[in-house]
């Protein structure tokens, strides 16, 4: 006799013992958030803190040393926030471009059968990965602050640099004179260009021959933006720091602080990012290259053609994820005082008692740049993601 | 037309030897052609450069014993870390009762090493680990014992290292676990509950949290009741390791064939039982090494409680620093802290390797 197939245990109907555990989880969870508030009313009626967003818009009346956007303290609180993610973001997107670029250094230099580049490259990233990166700030801060010269001896590497324990500085590069004929010059070379190599590509893909048109009309724009600049009167010029009555003045400035960060960071976000970098290049099995190489392609095509594409795949998410810790990573500027968010919204806390407000816009913006990358990377890999057959 | 046969050989190819396997000596290796030349040319003449200088520094100007004064104008102080030491290792904890501490470390170590092998992988020693862990957090308080009380606020150094990892990860495990099951729960609030805890503590950064604990917890709590520091990083900790693992685990829930479960369910086991003897001990066997990596992780953010004003091997090597007989080395203390991490990070990952290497040679039948 044909018995009918089981019920679909349905979780509606999973039993009784599950509701009322469930109803008692929502309910101690309830009550242990109106307990916390509570709390949080009665302790902030006690110190007299009126919760509200109004002292964004008052004076915040605290120096910040550094920053990208321009700040007074006369500027409001508000301001000051948006002066802290700024300062954030720098840090973040320089750290990302460096430790990317000399992440595939390292990674590639780690696959290499030369043994020096290859040895260098294992012994810094096993040890860079090893130590917290709070040691390394510190330690790099220690070694600029501490172990460079004071202004009177100060170190003089390359012509119109100087290392001093006040910080780096290098020459200001200023351009005077009109600078729209050239950059225009430029635009519509560098459009041409792109437009030719589009044709190329598809004439590659239907004769098989491949012209290099568009390298020539590259070289030749630089050359003739170069010349239309010159003639219209545009003047190059370099402001070297010199050295005033106590310090370094003029041209670039790179403080303690902020050297410490960006050396700190990118030194530990290569490391990882060349991890990441050698494991998606090691996952392209062995036979692609050989297949390559049989089919006569080039060391450096195959490397561009076949492999880096199907690395790509791989690398791409967790690098993803390791451009996030970045981020996260850049709040630690704090312990070396370099004014980031954090250190923004601590001051304001400190100056404002407004706690819990703080607090918000710190988790709100964090969470909103982490999540949304998170959700653009899904959107990305849905898109990308291989097609298999 | 010709037959077939004569396009056929009749005899068999000579048998060659294999291609003898190319042993490119060091010669070729270091100038085989030109990039490689460069290489080797750009590395040695930074070597030359660098290498004089950092052993000048290290070694040949460096004062190795000695006061604060010989240290002034010479290269590195290492006789300050061999007077700084105890200072460094643990903190401003009362210098006649660091006999404590070092106790505390040892038992860990021992613990530890005790633990790593395979086989030792059983009931014993995870009671073993509970004694370990209530016994030195009651030898470090001293006053149940009728030792002399030291208050948490004065443990510093590597015990405060070892203790706020350890801690972290085994209070945090169980939520790691309940959260990782409740993501992949059928029932929505549950996943919701779940998703909402991980993602919120992994999209902000341990600092943050760090800071809002210090913060916000001190508000939170009715009046009188405080916590101190080491608790409230304990907490930011906690929650941290147990997201953390919580996405490790689910790592290896869905690793395993959704036949199991139902091969148990048809066997009978309710789904409790399902879960505690079938399902969880595979998951949890299968992301050994993806957890051992996130104690790597933890140990490392330990060092970020300095912001909140604990003493742990970083800011204890920092507090050293402030005496004033000293010239303030702050190269050589950063370079001795980041040293102990990296004994402990660089072992704990290679242990991981190791055991992954084992783990999935057993797997391969």
């Amino acid at each position: 006799m044909a018995r009918p197939s089981p019920a679909r245990e349905s979780t509606a109907s999973a039993s009784t013992g599950w509701r009322i555990a469930q109803v008692a989880i929502v309910l101690s969870l309830v009550g242990l958030f109106a307990w916390l508030a509570s709390n949080t009313a009665q302790n902030l009626h006690s110190r007299g803190i009126m919760v509200g967003f109004d002292f964004l818009w008052r004076g915040a009346r605290f120096p910040i040393a550094e920053s990208l956007l321009p700040y007074d303290p006369t500027d409001s609180f508000g301001w000051a926030f948006v002066v802290g993610l700024g300062n954030t973001l720098y840090i973040t997107l320089l750290v990302i471009v460096l430790s990317t670029a000399l992440g595939v250094v390292v990674g590639v230099a780690r696959r290499s059968s030369h043994p020096f580049a290859s040895g260098l490259s294992a012994v810094f990233v096993d040890t860079c990965r090893n130590m917290p990166i709070v040691v390394q700030l510190l330690f790099w801060y220690a070694v600029v602050a501490f172990g460079l010269p004071d202004t009177d001896h100060a170190s003089h590497p390359l012509p119109g640099v100087w290392f001093t324990d006040r910080g780096l500085y290098f020459p200001r590069l200023h351009l005077d004179g009109p600078l729209l004929p050239g950059v225009f010059v430029l635009v519509v070379g560098l459009g041409w260009a792109w437009t030719v190599r589009r044709r190329d590509q598809r004439r590659r893909t239907e004769t098989g021959r491949s012209p290099h048109a568009g390298r020539k009309i590259v070289a030749g724009t630089l050359v003739a933006a170069v010349l239309v600049a010159a003639t219209t009167g545009l003047r190059p010029s370099l402001e070297y720091a010199t050295l005033g009555r106590f310090n370094y003045m003029g041209g670039v400035t790179l403080t303690p602080e902020f050297v410490a960060i960006l050396v700190g960071l990118t030194v530990y976000s290569t490391a990882f990012a060349a991890e990441i970098i050698r494991g998606g290049l090691d996952a392209v099995p062995r036979g692609q290259w050989e297949a390559a190489r049989a089919i006569g392609l080039s060391e450096h095509q195959t490397l561009r053609l076949i492999v880096l594409p199907q690395a790509m795949r791989l690398i791409i998410p967790p690098m993803t994820s390791q451009y996030i810790n970045i981020m996260k990573n850049s709040t630690l500027a704090l312990v070396v005082g370099y004014p980031e968010l954090n250190f923004i919204t601590a001051t304001t806390i400190n100056q404002t008692g407004q706690a819990l407000e703080g607090v918000g816009i710190l988790m709100a913006i964090f969470l909103a740049i982490s999540l949304g990358a998170s959700w653009l990377m899904n959107l990305y890999n849905q898109k990308l993601g291989l097609v298999t057959r | 037309m010709m037959p077939v046969e004569a396009f056929l050989r009749q005899d068999a190819e000579a048998v060659r030897p294999a291609p003898a396997l190319v042993k490119r000596g060091w010669r070729k290796l270091l100038f085989g052609d030109v990039a490689s030349s460069l290489l080797t040319v750009l590395i040695s003449l930074c070597a030359l450069w660098a290498v004089p200088r950092v052993l000048d520094w290290a070694v040949f100007d460096a004062v190795w014993r000695g006061n604060g004064q010989a240290c002034f104008d010479a290269g590195a102080c290492w006789a300050f870390l061999g007077a700084k030491w105890p200072l460094i290792l643990f903190g401003i904890y009362p210098p006649d009762q660091q006999w404590r501490p070092i106790v505390v470390v040892l038992a860990f170590l021992a613990i530890t090493l005790w633990s790593l092998p395979e086989r030792n992988w059983t009931r014993a020693t995870a009671t073993g680990w509970l004694v370990v862990i209530v016994s030195s957090l009651l030898l470090m308080g001293g006053d149940t014992l009728g030792l002399q009380p030291v208050p948490t606020g004065d443990w510093g150094g590597l015990p405060i290292t070892i203790l706020l990892t350890v801690l972290s990860l085994t209070i945090g495990f169980p939520f790691g676990i309940l959260l990782a099951l409740g993501r992949r729960s059928e029932d929505r609030m549950m996943r919701w509950l779940s998703v909402g805890f991980i993602e919120i503590v992994r999209g902000l950064p341990l600092l943050t949290m760090l800071f809002i604990a210090a913060i916000l917890l001190p508000l939170m709590l009715p009046d009188g009741v405080t916590f101190d520091n080491l608790s409230r990083a304990l907490v930011a900790l906690t929650f941290y390791s147990a997201a953390y693992l919580a996405e490790v685990i689910r790592g290896g829930l869905q690793s395993l064939p959704k036949g199991q479960e139902e091969a148990a369910r048809a066997l009978g086991l309710g789904r409790l039982a399902t879960l505690r003897f079938i399902i969880l001990p595979q998951a949890i066997h299968a992301v050994i090494p993806p957890l051992t990596n996130t104690v790597v992780v933890v140990v490392k953010n330990t060092s970020l409680v300095l912001v909140v004003g604990l003493f742990d091997l970083l800011s204890a090597g920092r507090s050293a620093l402030t005496d004033p007989d000293w010239p303030s080395p702050y190269i050589e203390t950063y370079i001795l802290v980041g040293f102990v991490y990296f004994v402990i990070c660089f072992g704990i990952s290679r242990y991981s390797l190791w055991l992954e290497h084992k783990l999935s040679a057993g797997v391969q039948r």
